[in-house]
């Protein structure tokens, strides 16, 4: 007896895992001794779409499935009973080509992404779900959970590392009639996908660890606030919300309790400042989402005046675990003051690109060569960045460093929410420096000036440095306006907009003088400092780029390689964008 | 008792719900752009109505998040994923590929009103960068050709069924 089990996230989807469904189903559709499944993410991202089938006692996990490879499976391992080995990524989480991608992980918030159907309360029941606030609400004080929490050393995970426990412990002792929970799911960083993966393979988790939240404050109503990006996490949490309902495990006198808790599903409009706590909270009331001073701290003065908790999404994910597995456990994992474990959303060069759930504490290079299986293509490391718009780079020769807040902190660039995106000698610093203030600059709010207009001379600078137009003092004013920004904007946004500047400038400030005095891109990338030429043996002579080029610089007769006058190119690119046969070397 | 305002773009039982509701505004100008594609004026003078908010106070909530759009869009809307892994993957240079072979000149609607072309910051499917996405398709590992061609197929689909 077989089940067959498609992870359905939304990585899965785009690399085709419906149409992998969809052939099951026709396959297997008069076979009715075989069960279809879909599940979550289950991290492979590099081996979408994945497949497990289980005969209840060894599980199969087969990656890059297409149409006809899930024929071949369904032929050979359903219907003949012997696994296509070809194909198998991983045998019992243990053995398989992808072990090793595996071996350091230790999953506490991943703990049932792509285990189980994300839309089934019993599934998640069976693995302990809402035991933890069975327990909470049978036998605990809201002080003894609060204690538990602070004492696990649980910190806010979406990247400014406070204590969660401490954070509760201000919200508790507020005085009022109303409170509110909100967890914060808008995930906004180009590159950072862990909160989407958590809401999509397991939403159950966070809303549990939502209610015991709200146990401990006080408050009987939770806000979700969620990007409205991520059409299918929006989905299943409101089909989520509305089962929960109906079971009766959202509404008044929950388990048995004189416990009440309700949960209200808002989506985003699309800015990334709505990620600032007390920007969200304006965005759901209805208004611009532009950050407020503070203090007052929502935990005093929050959603509609009232005092409020915000926590990210993988905070919340934990809580249950903690709860049930004892504080001892969490706080056993890790460095001195980062404890239990982090979510990264790897991204760039590495070989093993996905969602890694690693203890505290672990090296960066662990994670890079290890957990990732180093670079791609046999290319050299040169760096990763953490933290997206709001971090910084850490070069190869730091990459020893732990993953622990402070330690990251230390070199310049923050633990951040979890995007870790790995950079080869074939990424320009300068110009991922360029990317993400460019990033920053279009969603600053405009409310404090140094921010507004601070980070658009930074970026105007950085653009005519990659377009080889740099001047000598450039670096300096670069860094003396970055120091300014930090000190004099509100909220995190402008605070930490700098940060991917200044790290590089730290560590790369080679790359930035190259370019500024010997109009040279060491990595090869900046458009405007490289060198078009073309491949003869790869070039058929059909003209487009000829009769394409602006400057009129490639010549060549029809159906022979053509040339480029390298004394008159602009290096625009335009032959390396037409060129359908991969003939333009871009060096 | 208020009377309930007379609506085209809502129903009556979504106004009972959001009336006098200033925290409403934004989920009201989602379903309207949900149902036209864009936010039309008329729309806004209504949902001022039902909210009691002040129609330059909608119009500075609509300017202020990216989701909201004043004009309809083209049939096929393309979005261009800018997020970091498709950034190191050579974005940029689909959007060039876009904008050159669709001939926008500053503006993100073609002419025929086929294709609005819509940078955005992250899909979120890193692993097969570079992506862009179609309506609802999502078309991934792009190179310059594959993309040229997609939009053929696009350009062909779209004359067909007008």
């Amino acid at each position: 007896m077989y089940k067959v089990t498609v992870g359905m996230a939304t990585c899965g989807i785009s690399a085709g895992a419906d149409k992998v469904y969809k052939s099951f189903e026709t396959f297997l559709k008069d076979n009715k001794d075989i069960t279809l499944a879909t599940t979550g993410c289950m991290g492979m991202c590099y081996k979408e779409p994945l497949v497990e089938i289980t005969d209840g006692k060894t599980v199969y996990l087969y990656g890059d499935v297409d149409e006809k490879k899930a024929q071949k499976i369904v032929e050979s391992h359903l219907k003949n009973n012997t696994p296509v080995d070809e194909f198998i990524v991983l045998k019992d989480y243990k053995s398989g080509a992808e072990q090793q991608f595996n071996e350091r992980q230790y999953k506490i918030v991943l703990r049932n992404c792509g285990l189980i159907d994300p839309d089934s309360i019993e599934e998640y029941e069976k693995r302990d779900g809402y035991k933890a606030i069975r327990k909470v609400l049978s036998s605990m004080t809201p002080d003894e959970v609060i204690d538990v929490v602070f004492k696990s050393g649980l910190r806010g995970r979406g990247g400014a590392g406070f204590l969660t426990g401490q954070k509760w412990k201000f919200a508790k002792s507020s005085v009022a009639d109303q409170k509110y929970v909100i967890c914060n799911a808008d995930e906004g960083d180009p590159g950072a996908f862990m909160d989407r993966s958590v809401l999509e393979g397991d939403p159950h988790s966070v809303i549990e660890g939502m209610m015991i939240c709200g146990y401990a404050i006080g408050a009987s109503v939770g806000y979700i606030y969620c990007r409205a990006e991520y059409p299918l996490a929006v989905r299943r949490l409101k089909k989520a919300i509305r089962l929960l309902e109906e079971k009766g495990y959202l509404g008044d006198n929950l388990f048995g309790s004189n416990f009440s808790f309700r949960i209200k599903l808002k989506e985003g409009a699309g800015a990334f400042v709505c990620g600032e706590e007390t920007a969200l909270m304006q965005s759901i009331e209805g208004k611009r989402g532009t950050p407020r001073p503070r203090p007052p701290y929502p935990a005093v003065k929050g959603l509609w005046g009232k005092p409020t908790n915000i926590n990210n999404v993988e905070t919340f994910a934990n809580v249950p675990w903690i709860i049930l597995n004892g504080w001892e456990k969490f706080a056993a994992m890790g460095t001195e003051k980062s404890k239990g474990t982090k979510v990264f959303a790897i991204a760039g060069k590495a070989v093993r690109t996905g969602l890694v759930e690693v203890p505290m504490g672990i090296t960066i290079r662990d994670v890079v060569f290890n957990v990732c299986g180093g670079i791609k293509d046999g290319k050299k490391f040169k760096a990763v960045q953490m933290g997206g718009p709001s971090g910084g780079c850490i070069p190869e020769s730091l990459a020893d460093t732990q993953i622990d807040y402070e330690q990251i902190t230390k070199t310049g660039a923050i633990m951040g929410s979890g995007g870790l995106v790995v950079m080869d000698e074939t990424t320009c610093m300068v110009e991922m420096a360029r990317f993400f203030l460019n990033f920053t600059q279009l969603e600053s709010c405009g409310k404090c000036t140094s921010c507004r207009i601070g980070t658009l001379r930074m970026l105007e600078i950085l653009e005519r440095i990659v377009e080889g137009k740099g001047k000598e003092d450039d670096i300096d004013r670069l860094v003396e306006m970055g120091e300014y920004i930090k000190k004099t904007s509100q909220c995190g946004l402008g605070q930490t907009a700098p940060n991917p500047v200044l790290t590089t400038i730290k560590y790369f400030r080679d790359e930035y003088e190259a370019h500024i005095r010997e109009k040279r891109c060491p990595a090869h990338s900046c458009g405007a400092l490289v060198k078009f030429s073309i491949i003869p043996e790869k070039c058929t002579g059909c003209m487009i780029c000829a009769r394409q080029c602006p400057a009129n610089c490639i010549s060549g007769e029809k159906k022979k390689p053509h040339v480029i006058d390298q004394s008159k190119c602009t290096r625009c690119g335009k032959c390396f964008t037409v060129c359908n046969f991969d003939a333009i070397l871009k060096d | 008792m208020q009377t309930i305002p007379e609506s085209k773009f809502f129903e009556r039982e979504t106004i009972e719900h959001t009336l006098n509701d200033p925290s409403q505004v934004i989920p009201l100008l989602q379903k309207v752009q949900e149902k036209e594609g864009y936010v039309p004026e008329k729309a806004i003078e209504e949902i001022s109505e039902i909210t009691g908010v002040s129609v330059s106070n909608i119009f500075s909530v609509i300017t202020f998040y990216k989701q909201f759009r004043l004009r309809p869009p083209g049939k096929y809307m393309i979005r261009v994923c800018d997020g970091t892994a498709c950034h190191v993957n050579d974005a940029r240079t689909l959007l060039d590929i876009l904008n050159d072979e669709l001939k926008l000149e500053g503006t993100d609607t073609t002419e025929d009103g086929l294709f609005t072309v819509m940078p955005v910051a992250c899909l979120g499917c890193c692993s097969l960068a570079p992506v862009i996405m179609i309506n609802e398709d999502t078309h991934g590992k792009l190179t310059p050709q594959k993309l040229r061609k997609i939009i053929k197929e696009y350009q062909k689909k779209g004359k067909e069924t007008n």
